[in-house]
């Protein structure tokens, strides 16, 4: 296999599959996030990588016979280790002795949301994600100063420029209908994340891969003059300050950081507000460092037009 | 009158598998890229739209039943037109049908 | 003993094989990249398979059902989900960027030309900031 093209394919195929097999677990959050991160983001960016590294991997000279035994004797060994774990399914397992029945049975009464991972997620395991949060936000930050644009282009920005891609009137037709309903339903996806399965993260690339469905059919330039830099930077730091806002004001207004109990006159509005602040705050970083991420990527290989 | 909705749901669903089935077939089997894109294209669409419309007259009139005619009428709209700009990509990058007769005599 | 009751151990162990054999075996930066996520999804499944109970619902609050999967791995999925993209998009702009300096992303031509004139291949892909560099130190 030697065309990374197809091998990229390939892993956004296996990347729906597995969501599938998430969904067949019980797991529907994090299917819905494998699907649309796994099989939307990923495989976006690695296209776009594609483009500027080359395509086909040369051949390789020597027979990995040494790797072949590693890996072998690492399965091997992992597999003896397997010989003591709990069997597939059975409810008496140690993971769900501890913590998780005291979730299960008392998200109800004390945050009164029914999806019981958004709870988790926001209110009990607040903490993880905020600093997953600031994981997204930090590789926004990295990827914008690996991948620099640097300051004489920005007279392009000015003038409306045609894409190529504008002359295709079907796709044309076809993404205008569709894109208010792509945005719309991430709105729905972030704020319905307490009733069903969705929050903040599948919202945000949701919103993204709207845009980048715009960027990819009306041109980089007609998409920069929509969602300028400076904004996009500006909200990638806006949701982490929302997230770390809300703690302190938690704090100022005497419970703990990220105790959402004093928010309002009774815990559970109270619970209920923090979430969804944290929530908004997650959607729109998460939302911004896609964009910019696949902006950054995708200047790239336009950028030979427009600098000398 | 539930056994006349239950049989007519049985047949959809059975036929909308069938359909993606064949049309997994075709896709392997067919000589060409633009041959492989009819195939699946047009096999895949009718088959999900049997899945889905099997699966709605399984959700009564529920909100099950909305949200699942709003995924119909999206996938309609976005597997064709992905598939139309997958013919569009390849013709435009040189690719031609490779049964292609062309009139230069 | 019914070792059957084991088998997602054993293809999460599988799958985690493949992925760790296609990171130090094969020499395309964006091979051992693919190779990598290959590998986190592997750890996915071990966690989620691990929190499910057989004949459970998804953990959404629901009267009819009394037995619910466990929430908790799904929380650290969810996570790890998020950092692993993160991580691939840097991976992927370091890749861009190698690619720049060096000309190639097989490991192998890397390490060549890391062993041999170093300041040279800087110099060919930096051009005019070398300059600029060269400028000030006048």
């Amino acid at each position: 296999m030697h065309d990374l093209f197809a091998i990229v394919m390939l892993a956004g195929i296996y990347s729906l599959l597995s969501a599938s097999l998430f969904l067949d677990l019980d797991a529907v959050d994090v299917a819905f996030t494998e699907a649309s991160v796994g099989a939307g983001i990923s495989t976006l960016l690695m296209l776009a990588s594609l483009k500027l590294v080359g395509r086909h991997e040369k051949k390789k000279r020597y027979k990995p016979s040494l790797a072949l035994g590693i890996v072998i004797v690492t399965g091997a060994l992992l597999i003896y280790g397997t010989f003591d774990m709990p069997h597939f399914g059975s409810a008496d397992a140690p993971v769900h002795n501890h913590v998780a029945p005291r979730y299960l049975n008392e998200s109800m009464d004390e945050i009164g949301v029914p999806n019981i991972v958004t709870s988790v997620l926001a209110s009990y395991r607040g903490f993880d994600t905020l600093g997953e949060v600031v994981v997204v936000f930090t590789a926004g930050i990295g990827v914008m100063s690996l991948l620099l644009v640097r300051r004489e282009t920005k007279d392009i920005e000015k003038k409306k420029v045609p894409a190529d891609m504008q002359q295709q009137i079907i796709l044309r037709v076809v993404a205008k209908m569709m894109l208010p309903l792509i945005l719309l339903f991430a709105l729905y996806v972030q704020f319905h994340g307490d009733y069903g399965p969705g929050g903040g993260f599948q919202a945000g690339v949701i919103f993204a891969a709207g845009v980048i469905l715009y960027t990819m059919l009306f041109g980089l330039t007609n998409a920069r003059r929509i969602f300028k830099r400076e904004i996009l930077t500006l909200l990638t730091a806006t949701g982490v300050l929302i997230y770390a806002g809300v703690g302190v004001a938690c704090m100022l207004m005497g419970g703990n950081f990220l105790d959402y109990d004093v928010l309002r006159h009774d815990p559970v509005h109270g619970q209920h507000l923090g979430i969804l602040l944290v929530e908004l705050g997650v959607g729109i970083t998460v939302a911004s460092v896609m964009i910019t991420l696949f902006f950054k990527f995708t200047w790239r290989t336009v950028k030979h037009k427009y600098t000398s | 009158m539930e056994i006349i909705i239950d049989t007519i749901s049985w047949i959809l669903l059975l036929s909308g598998s069938f359909f993606c089935l064949t049309g997994a077939a075709g896709l392997l089997r067919f000589p060409d890229f633009f041959t492989r894109i009819h195939a699946a294209s047009i096999t895949d669409t009718l088959g999900a739209s049997c899945i889905l419309i099997g699966l709605m007259l399984q959700a009564g009139w529920t909100l099950i039943f909305a949200k699942l005619m709003i995924i119909l009428l999206f996938s309609l709209l976005a597997g064709t037109t992905a598939s139309h700009a997958m013919a569009k990509a390849a013709l435009k990058s040189g690719m031609k049908p490779q049964f292609l007769h062309t009139n230069d005599k | 003993m019914n070792i059957l009751g084991l088998y997602n151990y054993w293809i999460v162990v599988a799958l985690m094989m493949i992925g760790f054999y296609i990171v130090i075996a094969h020499e395309n930066l964006i091979k051992k990249l693919i190779g990598l996520s290959i590998f986190q999804t592997a750890v996915f499944f071990l966690y989620i398979s691990v929190g499910k109970i057989t004949g459970g619902t998804a953990p959404i609050y629901d009267e009819r059902w009394q037995l619910y999967s466990n929430p908790l791995p799904h929380v650290l999925i969810l996570t790890a989900i998020v950092v692993g993209i993160a991580t691939t998009a840097l991976g992927l702009a370091l890749v861009v960027r190698i690619q720049e300096a060096y000309g190639s992303i097989e490991e192998d031509e890397i390490h060549a030309q890391d062993g041999s004139d170093e300041l040279e291949c800087q110099l060919e892909a930096y051009g005019p900031r070398q300059k600029y560099l060269g400028a000030k130190r006048k």
